[in-house]
């Protein structure tokens, strides 16, 4: 490598003092989570155990009336499940029975548990034992908890990925492991770049098919490839693996970064390095540096969302030049997320969870050139005069690594720019 | 348990919520975990709000269950009331709070607000939005209005239009235009527009507009009963149900009737030579119960069509659709699942679809075009531009929005002579269906979309296999312009099928075009 890492010099945000406040969280459910997680695993189906209200979550969250028939579904409790007249168990084997009839081509059951199913107690790791069983071995079930009560949007995906970590078998070979659902073009790039080290094996979690030959054990190390995946971690650290921290892959220097972490654990030279980077390096920088034109000395405001948060904030600041005013997150892993926040300059307030009452006062007083926020409060905001960026496309747009550096940094310059381009006054 | 994939109607609460936030000054304190905050983008988004829904969520979470839900309840009620300053309060639980059984009516109303507290009960895991947008309604109404001295003019109530309705934005101010020129004024609009110190004037009017009977057929009755105000049962959608709504205004109020039909241009559209092609195109008619009976009407009245098949997704209207089917000679599909609605629209094949945004996109899987009539409602539901379903320029509306998907007469026409065109080919699809017409496969029939579907593989059984298409049948089927080709093969299968033909030749084909003739 032929620069060090851009460090601020006053030491980072690793140290400053964690605002929590305690009221109205705006924020999604895990079971959001379905909506990209379905179009990546190919041979999955998500049932959610859960309401009425979580059929139209899932319908309503991203538009995603897409395909008629997607491969999710909502098992909706009813009257009868709820006064123990039926037997939930039972009422489950016949809903799977039913729906594995219809679609001979699902490999992969997800079982996921919603805000209803947790507060009735229904047991799901007791059906998806039970189901596995029965519809091996053509069919693998597992279950995780999507719910409100106990995840925060991305961490829907996150509980997906680490209820299928107990199951993938013993493989103690040399090799890498990506974690995180991309959309296939980047994590191709990705791959791509990994393998022009002499890097591999490289296997993917999630693997697009169950049958994908995905082992783990003492010979894996892993690189999170999104920062909400902390129970994920977890689980991974118990089969023996090893986490590579590093900063996330947005941005050029992110991106650097995050290569570098794992190159270095692979003994690739630093000319190799060189020689692999150089280009798309470039061509992120350009592609950034067209962007920020528009971002530059600007302020930016982060509600809570995605946890994609910090490493945002980080890649704004130092490679768009703008100036962070609150970074708010769900959740703060530091183990995760302490690359990011190493580099992230002081001065922002740094939020953990919400209250959003609160939060919009602070943004309303502060007026800041973009805020970064969730559907329900982008409008409002934009009535009252500041521009804003959803904060949900960022987890559906492809964001990571050196080829959608560019893309990343026009997400946040679109607002700004739009709102100098329209003139919806008189000309006076 | 019930496996759904799509739903036409959300909970309970959001129906509570386009109450809600229709009106101003009133305010819904909800208890609900988090994440049934996603409620507030479909106001924001869908409908552009420009301000959040007057809704706080108390968004317990896993580690309050144990400990103290219920304070949390009253904390959130006491926080809102003290920076919203609302004139009334609504109070309720979503689905998840309703199991902790937390009683958010009982909590409120001991704390003493010094505003009406009005408690919700709304059992999620039986009723659906629009039963939440009565309740709520008429639980406010109930509250609020009282007996009181009438207008000294004839004024009447608009009731039923709420946030995120479909057009209600339009119709009300359709229909207020249209009782004006009855020298009728406006008494309240509610819940949309109106406060709750609007709705304690409700009694002051007349009678009641009965807009929309999902959202406000409850608090009608009420009304009728404890304020002695008759309602009109007319839902003004289309000229003929307008023409009656005015004469069922004239008979409650004893105005003479008069209605200024000088911008009316639907009678006159549809009997022009250019309407022709519009005789007896068979469509399917699904929404509301509400909208499909008045889209009904003026479907098989009004364009000339022949509505093949009716139904609606919420069961309290079973009974008028039902009644409209029968007249029709047809079978009404009552259901809320909408793989069912797919079936029998694939089964009935007809040429144009007029139903919700679900229905929109069967029709785009099928190749059938699709105008919408009805909630639930998509962000293109809520156009920039005047665009009501209800009065004079309602009826113009609904010509040109059920018009605008076909392939017009001359097209057609043009289509078939210029067949073999290299920029006429099939693939190319009609020019106004741009990019989303689906392309022709190499069979001709139209291609049902992603192979995401499992039906895919069985939904041909019952005749690929049995029956054979000779060469110079499926070259004569070809000549066939794309967009009715689909069909002619199916009609030429199914006749075949009934008549125990294994081989379709070309005379097969010309036999059965000759039976389906209309």
């Amino acid at each position: 490598m032929t620069e060090l890492p851009r460090l601020p010099v006053s030491g980072g945000c690793s140290d400053t003092p964690i605002l929590k406040q305690r009221g109205q969280r705006e924020v999604f459910c895990g079971l959001t989570g379905i909506i990209w997680l379905h179009r990546k695993m190919q041979d999955a189906f998500f049932l959610v155990v859960g309401s009425r209200t979580c059929a139209h979550l899932l319908q309503s969250a991203a538009g995603v009336m897409i395909f008629a028939e997607p491969r999710f579904g909502t098992a909706i409790l009813e009257e009868t499940d709820l006064a123990g007249l039926a037997d939930a168990q039972d009422e489950l084997d016949k809903v799977v029975d039913e729906l594995l009839a219809r679609r001979p081509d699902i490999r992969q059951l997800f079982l996921v548990g919603s805000c209803p199913s947790e507060v009735i107690k229904l047991d799901l790791s007791k059906a998806a034992e039970r189901m596995t069983q029965r519809h091996a071995p053509s069919v693998r079930v597992l279950n995780f908890s999507g719910s409100g009560i106990e995840t925060t949007f991305t961490q829907g995906e996150d509980a997906c990925l680490a209820s299928m970590v107990p199951v993938l078998p013993k493989d103690d070979q040399r090799q890498l492991l990506l974690v995180g659902a991309l959309p296939d073009v980047v994590e191709e790039q990705a791959i791509g770049l990994l393998e022009a080290m002499g890097i591999g094996p490289i296997k993917v979690l999630p693997a697009p098919r169950a049958t994908d030959d995905l082992g783990v054990g003492d010979g894996t190390v892993y690189a999170l490839i999104q920062p909400f995946l902390g129970d994920t971690h977890d689980a991974l650290t118990r089969r023996g693996a090893r986490h590579l921290p590093a900063p996330f892959p947005f941005g050029e220097e992110g991106t650097t970064q995050w290569l570098a972490a794992i190159a270095t654990e692979f003994g690739v030279s630093p000319e190799l390095f060189e020689q692999v980077t150089a280009a798309p390096r470039a061509r992120a920088r350009k592609a950034v540096a067209q962007a920020a034109e528009v971002l530059r000395g600007k302020s930016v405001f982060f509600f809570p969302d995605s946890q994609l948060e910090i490493p945002l904030a980080r890649f704004l600041t130092r490679e768009c030049g703008m100036e962070a005013i609150e970074v708010g997150a769900p959740f703060i892993h530091k183990g995760i997320i302490g690359p990011d926040l190493d580099m992230l300059a002081e001065g922002p307030t740094i939020s953990e969870g919400q209250d959003v009452d609160l939060q919009l006062d602070r943004a309303l007083a502060a007026r800041p050139a973009l805020t970064v926020c969730g559907l329900g409060l982008a409008n409002p905001l934009e009535a009252q005069g500041l521009s804003t960026k959803w904060a949900i496309e960022l987890v559906f747009t492809p964001v990571h690594f050196y080829e959608q550096a560019g893309d990343l940094a026009g997400l946040f310059s679109r607002p700004i720019r739009r709102a100098e381009m329209l003139k919806l006054e008189a000309a006076e | 348990m019930k496996l759904t994939v799509w739903t036409y109607e959300g909970p309970p609460h959001v129906g509570a919520m386009r109450v809600a936030t229709g009106m101003t000054g009133l305010h819904y304190v909800l208890h609900a975990p988090q994440g049934d905050t996603y409620a507030d983008l479909l106001f924001t988004m869908i409908e552009r709000r420009n301000h959040r829904p007057p809704v706080t969520y108390t968004t317990f979470q896993a580690r309050d269950l144990g400990a103290d839900t219920a304070n949390l309840f009253k904390t959130a009620a006491q926080d809102a009331y003290d920076r919203f300053k609302p004139e009334a309060i609504i109070v309720g639980a979503s689905c998840t709070a309703e199991l902790i059984q937390d009683d958010p009516g009982g909590m409120a109303e001991t704390m003493g607000l010094p505003v009406p507290v009005i408690a919700l009960e709304l059992p999620s895991y039986q009723r659906k939005e629009n039963f939440g947008a009565d309740e709520t309604f008429y639980q406010i109404v109930k509250t609020l209005a009282k007996p009181m001295e009438r207008t000294k003019q004839i004024t009447a109530n608009l009731i039923g239009p709420t946030a995120l309705g479909f057009r209600h934005r339009d119709d009300i101010q359709e229909i207020t235009a249209l009782l004006s020129d009855m020298g009728i004024s406006v008494n309240v609009v509610a819940p949309m527009t109106s406060s709750p110190t609007d709705i304690t004037r409700l009694g002051a009017a007349h009678f009641n507009v009965l807009m929309y009977p999902e959202t406000a057929e409850t608090a009608a009755r009420w009304m009728e009963k404890e304020l002695g105000q008759r309602f009109t049962k007319v839902v003004p959608i289309g000229v003929g149900a307008t023409r009656d709504f005015v004469a069922e205004v004239a008979a409650i109020t004893g105005v003479a009737p008069y209605l200024d039909d000088s911008r009316l241009r639907l009678p006159w559209y549809s009997k022009s030579v250019d309407s022709t092609y519009l005789t007896g195109k068979r469509v399917f008619v699904f929404g509301d119960g509400s909208h499909v009976v008045a889209a009904a009407r003026v479907a098989q009245d009004e364009m000339g069509f022949e509505v093949v098949g009716m139904g609606c997704y919420n069961r309290e209207m079973a009974r008028p659709v039902r009644a409209k089917a029968r007249e029709l000679g047809i079978e009404a599909t009552i259901t809320d699942d909408y793989l069912e609605v797919e079936r029998v629209i694939e089964a009935l094949q007809p040429e144009m679809i007029l139903g919700t945004q679900m229905e929109r996109h069967i029709g785009k899987r099928l190749g059938i075009p699709c105008a919408v009539i009805s909630a639930p409602v998509h962000v293109q539901d809520f156009p920039a531009r005047y665009s009501p379903q209800m009065g004079i320029e309602g009826a113009n509306v609904l010509f040109d929005t059920w018009v605008h998907p076909l392939v017009m007469g001359l097209e057609e026409h043009l289509l078939h002579m210029f067949r073999d065109d290299f920029e006429f080919h099939d693939a190319a699809g009609a020019s106004h269906h741009g990019g989303h017409a689906p392309s022709a496969s190499v069979k001709g029939a139209p291609v049902p979309g992603p192979a995401d579907s499992p039906r895919d593989l069985s939904k041909t059984e019952n005749l690929d296999g049995s029956v054979i298409w000779l060469d110079a049948a499926e070259r004569e089927l070809k000549k066939i312009p794309f967009f009715v080709r689909g069909k002619a093969r199916r009609n030429t299968e199914n006749y075949a099928a009934e008549r125990g033909v294994a081989q379709i030749s070309v005379d097969t084909l010309y036999e059965a075009k000759a039976h389906y003739a209309r």
